[in-house]
C-alpha cells in the first residue's frame, strides 16, 4: 500500500513527479471504473494543479506536506472540476461555486483532489445502495457492498487507487465502510475540522475525517484539516497534536454490550484478537458495561432524521438544484422538485423528522431522544474515568450482500448500531482493521476516546499495526 | 406497534413539501410504521428531570463582529446555479 510520505518523497526530490503521480492514479480509477467507487474524475484540473506543483520544485520553491500527493473526495464535499452531486437527481448538474474549507486546506498543502466518490444520496444509508448513480462493490468482494455512506471513498482507499480520500461521518459513515474495506477511519471529536463547504445532513454529529491505510497517514491528514474556521462556528481552537508516543498500560474497555449473539461470531473472534494484541503491548482490557449503548440508534434515528428534515429544507427548486417542469404554483414546483430530486430513502427521513418534530409529538419523541442523548453522554463520562479508551467491534457484521438488506430500513439502520453512540455523544473513534473471516472479508474494531483525544487515539491504533 | 394512516402520510408529505405518488405513498406508509416502532422502544427509558443535549461541546451562540465581509463569487456566478433566472432575479411560478 502507497504512503502519503512515499509520494511526497518522490515528488520532492523529483524521482517522480506531481503530473505522473496524478495520471497514474487516474489510470487505476480508470482500471477499477467496475466497482463504481467515483461519480466523477476531475483529470483537467488535478493536472493542471500537479504541473504548477512541478513547476514549484523545479524552481526550488517551498512546497506543503502533502507536495503532488492525489486523494479523492466524498462527493457531498463542495469541490472544483465537476458538480457537487450527493449521489443525487437534485443535485446532478450543480457546480459549486466555492470549496470546503478542508479541501482547501490540503490543496494548501499541495494535495491533489483527482476525483469524487460515491455515497448514499444526500450521506443517508450504510451501504452506498441509495446512490441514485448505482451501487459502489466491495474492494474485497464485488457481490458485498462497499459500506456507507462514505463506500467510494473506502473502496478507492482499499484499492490504492489514492492513499486517502475523505468522507463524512453523521452516525457510522466513515467507520463502517472502513470496516468493510479493510482500512482505517476516523470520525474526529465533533467541531475538530471544519463542516464548511460540505452537503449538511445532521448539524449536531457531522464530522469531516479521512480513510487511509494507515493510522500515520490519518494522523498527517487530519493535523492538515484541524481547527478554527470563521465560516464553520462550531469548530474548535486546533488542538490535534500527532503523537507517536502511547502510554504504557492503559486502560481499555470492551463494551460488552456489543459483544452479544446479535453480533456475528467471526466479528466477535476478530476483536476478541483484537484484545490479545493490546493486551501483548501491554495493555488491560477488561469488560464495561453501556447500558444505554442498545438505545442510542433509536435515539439516533429520532435526532438525525429531525435535523436531516430540517437541513434538507433548502432543497426546493428555486435557486439551485433540480427544478421539476411545468409546475404551475410555487407548492407544485416545490413538492414535484423534491420528489424527483430525492431518493426514497432521503423522503423517509424527512418524513420521520417532519413526524417527531410536529406539535404533539415533540415531547415524546425529539426531546426525550436528547435527554436520552445527555444520560448516554454521562455514561460515557463515567465509564472514561475508569478507562482511557473504549472498544467495540465497528459493525455487527462483515461487508453484506448488495440488495440483502434493501428492503427492510430498520434492517439496514442496524448497521449502525455500534458506531452511533460516538457520533451522539460528539467523541473521537477511529475503526481498525482487524483481520479476515473465512470468505475473505475485512472486519475492522472501533476505538473510542474522550473528547479531543484524537491524538492519542490514533498513536494508540498505529501502534498496534496493520493487520 | 405505531400505526399510521394513509391521512397521516398524506400529513407528513405535505409537511414536508414531498409530492408523493400513490404507489411511494404506500411503500412508505410501511416503512415509516416500522421505523416509529423501532424508535417508540426510547419511550420506556425514564428521563424524569434529565435536560436535553442540543450541542455537545457546550458552546453557545458564537458571534462575529456585524461589518461587511467582501465575497469573491460574483452575483452572475449564483445567478447561473439557478434553474430559471432573469434581470438579477430568480424567477418562480406564481405564488397567489
Amino acid at each position: 500500500m502507497t504512503k502519503i510520505s512515499d509520494i511526497v518523497s518522490r515528488v520532492t526530490t523529483q524521482a517522480s513527479s506531481a503530473r505522473a503521480e496524478v495520471e497514474a492514479a487516474l489510470e487505476r480509477a480508470q482500471t477499477a471504473e467496475e466497482y463504481h467507487a467515483l461519480l466523477s474524475l476531475t483529470a483537467e484540473r488535478a493536472l493542471q494543479r500537479a504541473d504548477q506543483i512541478d513547476a514549484q520544485i523545479t524552481a526550488g520553491e517551498k512546497v506543503g506536506k502533502l507536495a503532488g500527493v492525489p486523494f479523492v473526495v466524498k462527493d457531498n464535499y463542495l469541490a472544483f472540476g465537476a458538480p457537487t452531486t450527493a449521489a443525487s437527481k437534485m443535485l446532478e448538474n450543480f457546480n459549486a461555486p466555492l470549496q470546503a474549507t478542508v479541501v482547501e486546506k490540503l490543496e494548501a498543502e499541495g494535495a491533489i483532489c483527482i476525483g469524487k466518490s460515491n455515497l448514499d444520496a444526500f450521506a443517508h444509508g450504510g451501504s452506498t445502495e441509495n446512490s441514485a448513480f448505482g451501487v459502489t462493490k466491495n474492494a474485497f468482494d464485488q457481490s458485498k457492498v462497499a459500506g456507507g455512506s462514505s463506500g467510494g471513498s473506502a473502496v478507492v482507499t482499499a484499492l490504492d487507487i489514492v492513499p486517502f480520500a475523505l468522507g463524512s461521518d453523521t452516525g457510522g459513515s466513515i467507520r463502517q465502510p472502513a470496516s468493510f474495506n479493510g482500512v482505517f477511519g476516523i470520525k474526529p471529536t465533533y467541531g475538530m475540522s471544519s463542516r464548511y463547504g460540505v452537503v449538511a445532513m445532521a448539524s449536531s454529529t457531522d464530522v469531516m475525517g479521512c480513510f487511509a491505510t494507515s493510522a500515520d497517514d490519518i494522523s498527517l491528514v487530519m493535523s492538515i484539516m484541524a481547527g478554527r474556521d470563521d465560516k464553520d462556528m462550531t469548530t474548535l481552537p486546533d488542538y490535534f497534536a500527532p503523537t507517536s508516543d502511547v502510554s504504557s498500560g492503559l486502560k481499555i474497555g470492551i463494551v460488552k454490550e456489543t459483544m452479544n449473539e446479535d453480533v456475528d461470531e467471526d466479528v466477535r473472534v476478530a476483536t476478541n484478537s483484537y484484545i490479545e494484541k493490546l493486551r501483548a503491548a501491554g495493555h488491560t482490557v477488561t469488560e464495561a458495561s453501556m447500558p444505554l449503548a442498545p438505545l442510542a440508534l433509536a435515539m439516533y434515528y429520532i435526532i438525525v432524521p429531525a435535523e436531516v428534515s430540517s437541513n434538507l429544507a433548502r432543497y426546493d427548486g428555486v435557486r439551485f438544484g433540480r427544478r421539476a417542469e411545468g409546475a404551475m404554483t410555487l407548492a407544485e414546483l416545490y413538492g414535484r422538485s423534491r420528489d424527483e430530486g430525492f431518493v426514497t430513502e432521503n423522503k423517509r427521513r424527512i418524513m420521520i423528522g417532519s413526524y417527531v418534530l410536529s406539535s404533539g409529538f415533540f415531547d415524546a419523541y425529539y426531546q426525550q431522544a436528547q435527554k436520552a442523548r445527555t444520560l448516554l453522554i454521562n455514561e460515557f463520562n463515567d465509564l472514561f474515568k475508569e478507562y482511557d479508551f473504549l472498544l467495540s467491534p465497528t459493525a455487527p457484521t462483515a461487508a453484506f450482500g448488495i440488495g440483502e438488506n434493501t428492503s427492510d430500513p430498520v434492517k439496514m439502520y442496524l448497521a449502525d448500531v455500534m458506531t452511533v453512540p460516538a457520533s451522539l455523544a460528539g467523541i473521537p473513534a477511529i475503526s481498525v482493521p482487524a483481520g479476515f473471516n473465512d470468505h475473505h472479508l475485512p472486519i475492522g474494531v472501533q476505538i473510542m476516546g474522550p473528547m479531543k483525544s484524537d491524538a492519542a487515539l490514533i498513536a494508540l491504533a498505529a501502534s498496534i499495526g496493520e493487520q | 406497534m405505531s400505526t399510521i394512516t394513509t391521512e397521516d402520510v398524506r400529513h407528513l408529505a405535505q409537511l414536508s413539501s414531498l409530492q408523493l405518488s400513490d404507489e411511494e405513498a404506500q411503500n412508505l406508509q410501511t416503512d415509516l410504521e416500522n421505523i416509529l416502532t423501532y424508535i417508540d422502544q426510547l419511550g420506556t427509558l425514564d428521563t424524569t428531570g434529565v435536560e436535553p443535549t442540543y450541542q455537545v461541546t457546550g458552546l453557545e451562540n458564537v458571534w462575529r463582529d456585524d461589518v461587511v465581509q467582501a465575497s469573491d463569487i460574483s452575483r452572475d456566478t449564483l445567478l447561473a446555479l439557478a434553474p430559471d433566472a432573469t434581470e438579477n432575479a430568480v424567477k418562480v411560478p406564481k405564488v397567489l
